[in-house]
């Protein structure tokens, strides 16, 4: 008895069970397959909340190390009251964008075809490879009391930080790329009949592409980090001022507020980068 | 077709890869090897791992020049890369950033030939290939049995003297394999385009040459030639042939000739 309704629990399965045993119907009849949702993951919005419940209850209780530490309630006050509604907030935010965004630009523009003649040009490497190893090991918060000392204008000094950031990781990116171009790619090409030209166009720019990816990701984190710090140390304005001057005036939950836009602009960017990268590699996306 | 031309004649080739270090004496790969691949034929080249096989592949396909010796290729001397003797690689070349279709136009493209006009003739060997359906496809998207016709559909499409095929069906499954060798073998009884095949299957090797070439180890050179004479156009029945199991043997004993137990 119990034997013959497992029997009949098995064949009741499913509607491609029964049209499997249906007359005619070939195959049972494939379902579009839908796109999974990552089920709601509510573990990681408890310990988020424990988070801000945490260092509530630490500021509450004067925990040690948070006697002058706001709240998380006193920061997004401040932010609403003070920040939120305010033009110089948001000039903040646009004027470090505009820095991250040049200094960047710059990088991709000298360091893309500085890392392509590096690794395809092998005396131009001999002679230039040296300096650029040189330079590199120097951090970018290095170079500012030089930027400031070359540089006209303050303005100019940062961006030029920001871009020493993002310059060595994105050259070094595109010249590794070159140098680990598949050599039957290159083979190939040159049996079809491919000029130089054509080769470079359209076998080692498109190979190397993915090393600029990784170079725009890596460089884009970086320069929000230089940039920061660069506008602590020699800038009156911008979002890293902006956190800094909160703890100059001993207000500090401008610091919070401060920390938290960066943090936003970061992740921001990034996103942005992401989507431009998928654009550069359209045969990565279908798979 | 049936073209007469794709002959290879080398003489006593030799080819050492460079040492690691300054002081490391270059190892030789290819020491005195001769041979006669001769046109509208199905040469195949048989040797075991690493005895230098894809290093003959690249001589004949002019990627890399010998250090001695001469290689003829219809009475000329090879001199460099050409379209007329093409190289399906043993690795995957095709180009990923390219659909199927630009991979097989790139050749007559690069060559000057418009888009337009080259469309047709890739389009029906895309067809032939069955690969109709997938021209706009990334070459990720393949399955392996498919990348390696789309190669073959990129190579014939600039009408080569020659192919050059270095284990092209390594690393397929058993059965895309054996589709793939009787793919290729009505191919060539089709067209009786010249061809050099290398393969470390003896199977595969008996089952389409006209002619195999043995390989020694390296420093290696070809130490035996046999033909198979089972008539064409051949079916996978051919293997079980009373011909097919004396010319196995015959291969056997070549190919174990020499070689000391101890020293697989
Ligand atoms: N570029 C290179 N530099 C130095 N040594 C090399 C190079 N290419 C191949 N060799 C060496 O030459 C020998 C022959 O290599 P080759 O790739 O021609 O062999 P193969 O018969 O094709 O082997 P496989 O069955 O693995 O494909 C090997 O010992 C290999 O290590
Ligand atoms: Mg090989």
């Amino acid at each position: 008895m119990s034997d013959r309704s497992i029997i009949i629990a098995t064949h009741d399965a499913g509607p491609s069970a029964a049209a499997s045993t249906a007359p005619g119907a070939a195959k049972p009849p494939i379902r579009p397959r839908r796109r999974a949702w990552p089920t709601f993951n509510w573990r990681g919005l408890v310990a988020v909340v424990m988070f801000f419940l945490a260092w509530q209850l630490a500021v509450t209780f004067k925990a040690p190390g948070f006697h002058e530490i706001p709240g998380p309630i006193t920061v997004v006050q401040t932010l609403v009251s003070d920040f939120l509604f305010t033009r110089s907030y948001w000039e903040s935010w646009l004027i470090s964008f505009k820095r991250v965004l040049l200094g960047f630009l710059f990088a991709q523009l000298l360091g893309v075809p500085l890392g392509l003649v590096l690794g395809s040009s092998r005396r131009f490497n001999r002679i230039v490879f040296p300096v650029f190893e040189m330079m590199r090991p120097i951090p970018p918060l290095a170079w500012v009391p030089l930027s400031i000392l070359f540089w006209p204008t303050n303005e100019a000094s940062i961006i030029f930080i920001t871009f020493i950031g993002a310059f060595f990781i994105i050259t070094i990116n595109v010249y590794d790329g070159v140098r680990s171009i598949k050599q039957e790619h290159l083979w190939l090409a040159h049996s079809l009949g491919a000029s130089q030209l054509t080769i470079f166009r359209r076998i080692v720019i498109p190979a190397v592409i993915p090393s600029i990816a990784v170079g725009m990701t890596l460089g884009i984190a970086v320069t929000w980090n230089v940039v920061i710090a660069a506008e602590m140390i020699a800038s009156d304005s911008g979002l890293g001022r902006l956190t800094w001057e909160g703890y100059v005036s001993s207000t500090p939950p401008v610091v919070f507020v401060g920390m938290v836009s960066i943090g936003i602009a970061g992740a921001l960017s990034t996103l942005l980068v992401d989507v431009i990268e998928r654009r550069m590699m359209p045969w990565k996306r279908k798979r | 077709m049936g073209d007469t031309t794709g002959e290879f004649v080398g003489t006593g080739l030799y080819k050492s890869y460079a040492g690691a270090g300054a002081d490391t004496p270059a190892a030789p790969v290819l020491a005195d090897c001769s041979f006669h691949f001769e046109a509208g034929k199905l040469n195949v080249v048989m040797g075991t791992s690493g005895c230098g096989k894809s290093t003959l592949a690249y001589l004949l396909a002019g990627y890399q020049t010998p250090d001695r010796g001469t290689l003829l290729i219809d009475g000329e001397p090879v001199t460099g890369a050409g379209s007329d003797r093409l190289l399906v690689f043993q690795e995957t070349a095709l180009w990923p950033w390219m659909t199927v279709e630009e991979n097989v136009l790139f050749g007559p493209v690069s060559r000057g030939q418009s888009r337009q006009s080259a469309r047709p003739k890739a389009n029906a060997l895309l067809d032939r290939f069955g690969l109709a359906d997938f021209k706009d496809k990334y070459p990720s998207q393949l399955s392996g049995g498919m990348m390696r016709r789309a190669e073959l559909a990129q190579a014939l499409v600039n009408n080569p003297k020659v192919m050059i095929l270095d284990e092209p069906f390594r690393g397929l499954d058993v059965m895309t394999r054996e589709l793939m060798q009787e793919y290729y073998l009505k191919l060539f009884e089709d067209t009786r385009l010249s061809t050099v095949f290398i393969t470390a299957e003896l199977e595969e090797a008996l089952f389409l040459a006209d002619r195999i070439y043995i390989m020694s180890d390296a420093p290696s050179r070809i130490v035996k030639i046999i033909d198979v004479d089972l008539p064409r156009p051949r079916e996978i029945s051919c293997t079980a042939t009373r011909r097919y199991a004396e010319l196995e043997q015959e291969a056997l004993t070549a190919l174990y000739e020499g070689r000391e137990l101890e020293a697989l």
